[in-house]
């Protein structure tokens, strides 16, 4: 695998000669290989723990039930603890996440197009993503990840939340195109120290609730690949974000628990942009997302009050 | 890298690959004459790998006009030509196409296919083979009732267009798709074989962290539906579209309730000959029910006669030339005169309202060529309505008359039909282009949405038209007279009822 992923590298003519191997024992390679059995699979002689990856290599100093956390993070442990209660329903279309399922499509729209203009690939293939190494930072149950490994690309999801990312492993591991996503319980700053590197890096309504955001853009830009990019999502820190977002979201329509958000600690866009730069990110289109309660569905606007989200490309060293 | 992708897809094409399925039929040799090539040993051994599971991305039950109508669509788009897709249907007539013959009498079972449709066929192909075969274009309706008080005459220049719709037997229409399929490179496979049952399999929030159910060797397929069909085959896809028609198996088996009733009417449907080319779409209203005559071409003509059931048997069986000459009374003098020219001061009525006179409200009333002969059996179909209240949840979708059965009034169910699969086929599109499972509800429902708007309105239109019709009481004749009147002379009013008609999506009163 290491080998295919250098083979890659050099096909894109981009970096870098790091190699990736897994350092960390794997006590339970045995439960992995049950849950990976996969008829289908593209590779049903070369076991899943191939990856180059360790899915539990954390598991013990950043489990949420451990309690605080030993390595440096810009999480917010409260934050954690939060998301953690919840876990079980991010694939309910009905469910707590309902509000990130309705969205989906809009971010992807998005992210499509910018990502397809970026790397200059063909708009109209159903895997235009094909040959993109993507990590999504902050996946959750992977309700972003499924969609870009459908899009072709070489998808690595991580979130800090343990639960999230069984989850995650479980429900890609339905289909045998999701499947071959890597999840990882690790942070950001954890890949940075073993020095991934992605074409594309992309945390969607996850930088709001970091304790330190632009420590978080630091090291989101460290994964990126020079003129790689990156993509963030947040919501505004607007009186009408406060209003539809918060009272709105959480108190009338009861779309979101009570309590998920922070109006404090949103980011205005001219903010992102800003600690942005300081992480050596150019940030090249700004879209927001407006919802429309009749048709009951998101789309894309210059209206960047509320939802808005980024995408910016790494200036080369 | 790309090496490795390529010969992944490669191992997973080969390993899904389907079981080859030959008919005795010429038609169905050909279509499956795409897999010919390959070895079919190579197929068979890997099939005995895969446990002999069939998996595709989407089942298509039922290959129908609307069925066939998805597949086309399907195979033209750049986002969703890829899919592999199967179609199910029991009916052998799929595979044995028809030859058609120019020179037979039309067959009986025809749709009046709107401009919206025609622009479907040619999008995907498929009008082609339309134009090789019989087919007719009109470009003038009248619409008249039996009391003698209103008449409207419709003409496509009216709304700018060049026709207003064309009149195609099914068998046609069937079969130009059935071209239209062969002749791409769509990867499908024909099932001749009926649905038995289907398990739509528990929805991943269910399934939760239920990892006894995660440790079958079936946890791949836990994302798919399983068909079993009456050849004892069972396959799994991502998406089961139900294109079976009114009486929908599908719909049945997923669950879908319906709402409908049935009218106490049946329609009377065959073809006629005349002496002249008929060039006009008829409909004329009469106590029982409408009767409609359509141009077909080589002096032919379409009838589709609304009557109560006692009468429409009397009618079917009673001898030829009785039934020629109830038709051409039904058409012209019989249950009452034709409408006055004297009705002008009706319109007057609007005057105030009018903005410009259309066109062909100068024309005058004219009386439909006589029918000389019956050129084909007479068929009698019973009318319902009934519209399935939800069109899709999870790996479910209907599309067609599976969603929605219509009184054959204006020919629309067929179009209602077709603008569903259109639809349908841009949503996958959506949802792949995005990464979306297509099986995926969200994706799913917004198909339904769109198309429950459009089908209820038509549908509500329709079953308007039907009971203002068959109610026989003075006041309400005058004022179904004062609509038609008013429609002939209020143009705007006027092209939005056609337009509407002729399958431009647009609320007729509110654009």
């Amino acid at each position: 695998m290491a080998s295919k992923l250098l083979n890659h590298c050099h096909l894109r003519a981009l970096c870098s000669t790091h190699v990736f191997s897994p350092r960390f024992p794997h006590p339970t390679r045995a439960t992995l290989t049950l849950l990976h059995f996969r008829p289908f699979s593209d590779a049903p002689s070369s076991p899943p723990p191939e990856k180059p990856q360790s899915y539990n290599n954390t598991r013990n100093d950043i489990g949420m039930e451990k309690g605080p956390t030993q390595t440096p993070s810009s999480l917010k442990e409260l934050e954690l603890v939060k998301f953690a209660s919840i876990a079980e329903t991010w694939w309910d279309s009905e469910g707590p996440f309902k509000p990130l399922h309705v969205m989906n499509p809009t971010r992807l729209a998005f992210i499509r197009s910018t990502l397809c203009r970026h790397f200059r690939k063909d708009p109209n293939s159903s895997r235009p993503f094909e040959g993109l190494k993507i990590v999504d930072v902050g996946c959750g149950g992977g309700i972003l990840s499924e969609p870009l490994a459908r899009m072709g690309a070489a998808v690595t999801g991580v979130d800090a939340v343990e639960k999230n990312i069984k989850i995650a492993r479980l429900h890609a591991d339905l289909d045998p195109v999701t499947s071959t996503i890597e999840y990882c319980c690790t942070t950001a700053e954890r890949l940075v120290e073993e020095e991934r590197k992605f074409d594309a890096v992309i945390s969607l309504e996850v930088i709001e609730h970091v304790a330190d955001p632009a420590e978080f853009c630091k090291s989101l830009a460290a994964l990126t690949i020079p003129d790689g990019a990156t993509v963030i999502s947040t919501i505004n820190r607007s009186m009408r974000a406060y209003a539809t977002a918060i009272i709105g979201a959480e108190y009338i329509l009861h779309w979101l628990p009570k309590g998920t958000h922070q109006w404090s600690s949103f980011l205005t866009p001219e903010e992102l942009v800003l600690i942005l730069e300081r992480a050596n990110i150019t940030v090249k289109e700004l879209a927001g997302f407006v919802y429309n309660p009749f048709t009951r569905r998101w789309s894309l606007s210059d209206d960047i009050s509320v939802n808005f989200i980024s995408f910016g490309t790494k200036n080369a060293q | 890298m790309n090496r490795v992708i390529a010969r992944k897809l490669a191992a997973n094409v080969s390993r899904l690959k389907v079981r080859q399925e030959y008919f005795c039929t010429d038609a169905a040799a050909r279509v499956s004459g795409f897999y010919r090539g390959q070895s079919s040993q190579e197929h068979k051994e890997k099939n005995d790998f895969a446990n002999n599971i069939q998996q595709y991305d989407i089942a298509i039950v039922g290959g129908g006009m609307v069925g066939m109508a998805l597949a086309c669509s399907l195979a033209s788009m750049p986002l969703t030509k890829h899919l592999n897709v199967a179609i199910i249907d029991g009916n052998p007539a799929l595979g044995s196409r028809v030859s058609l013959n120019k020179g037979d009498p039309p067959d009986a079972r025809v749709s009046t296919v709107t401009p919206a449709t025609i622009s479907l066929f040619k999008d995907v192909g498929a009008w082609q083979y339309i134009e090789q075969n019989r087919h007719a274009y009109f470009d003038k309706m009248q619409v008249w009732d039996y009391t003698g008080l209103g008449y409207t005459r419709y003409n496509a220049r009216d709304i700018n267009k060049e026709v207003l719709g064309c009149v195609v037997e099914n068998k046609v229409l069937h079969d130009s798709l059935l071209s239209c399929i062969e002749t791409s490179d769509f990867q499908k496979t024909f099932h001749p074989s009926r649905l038995t049952s289907m398990t739509l399999h528990p929805s991943s929030s269910s399934m939760g962290m239920d990892s006894t159910l995660l440790k079958t060797p079936s946890s791949s397929l836990g994302h798919l539906a399983k068909l079993e069909l009456s050849d004892g085959k069972s396959i799994f896809a991502k998406l089961v579209v139900g294109a079976d028609g009114g009486k929908s198996r599908v719909r049945e088996l997923a669950g879908f309730k319906t709402t409908g009733w049935n009218y106490s009417q049946d329609a009377v449907i065959c073809t006629v000959e005349h002496s002249v080319e008929n060039q006009c779409a008829w409909q004329r209203f009469l106590p029982a029910g409408p009767i409609a005559l359509l141009p077909m071409g080589n002096n032919f003509s379409n009838i589709v006669w609304t009557m109560n059931p006692k009468e429409a048997m009397n009618r079917k069986l009673m001898n030829e030339d009785d039934f020629v000459k109830d038709t051409n009374a039904a058409l012209d003098y019989g249950y009452g005169p034709h409408p006055k020219s004297s009705l002008l001061e009706m319109g007057d009525m609007f005057s105030w309202l009018r903005g410009d006179v259309t066109l062909s409200a100068t024309e005058g009333f004219e009386v439909p060529p006589k029918v000389v002969k019956l050129a084909s059996e007479r068929m009698v179909f019973p009318l319902s309505l009934k519209h399935a209240n939800d069109y899709a949840s999870k790996h479910v979708v209907l599309i067609g008359d599976a969603a929605h059965t219509v009184h054959p009034l204006a020919g629309q169910g067929v179009n209602m039909g077709f603008g569903d699969a259109l639809a349908l086929s841009r949503v996958i599109a959506e949802g792949i282009a995005v990464g979306i499972d297509i099986g995926e509800v969200t994706m799913l429902k917004k198909y339904e949405e769109e198309r429950k708007r459009e089908n209820i309105m038509m549908m509500a239109i329709l079953d308007g038209f039907q009971k203002a019709y068959s109610v026989d009481f003075g006041p309400l004749n005058l004022l179904r007279a004062a609509v038609l009147h008013g429609a002939n002379y209020i143009s705007p009013l006027k092209r939005n009822i056609i337009s509407y008609a002729s399958g431009d999506q647009r609320l007729p009163l509110f654009s």
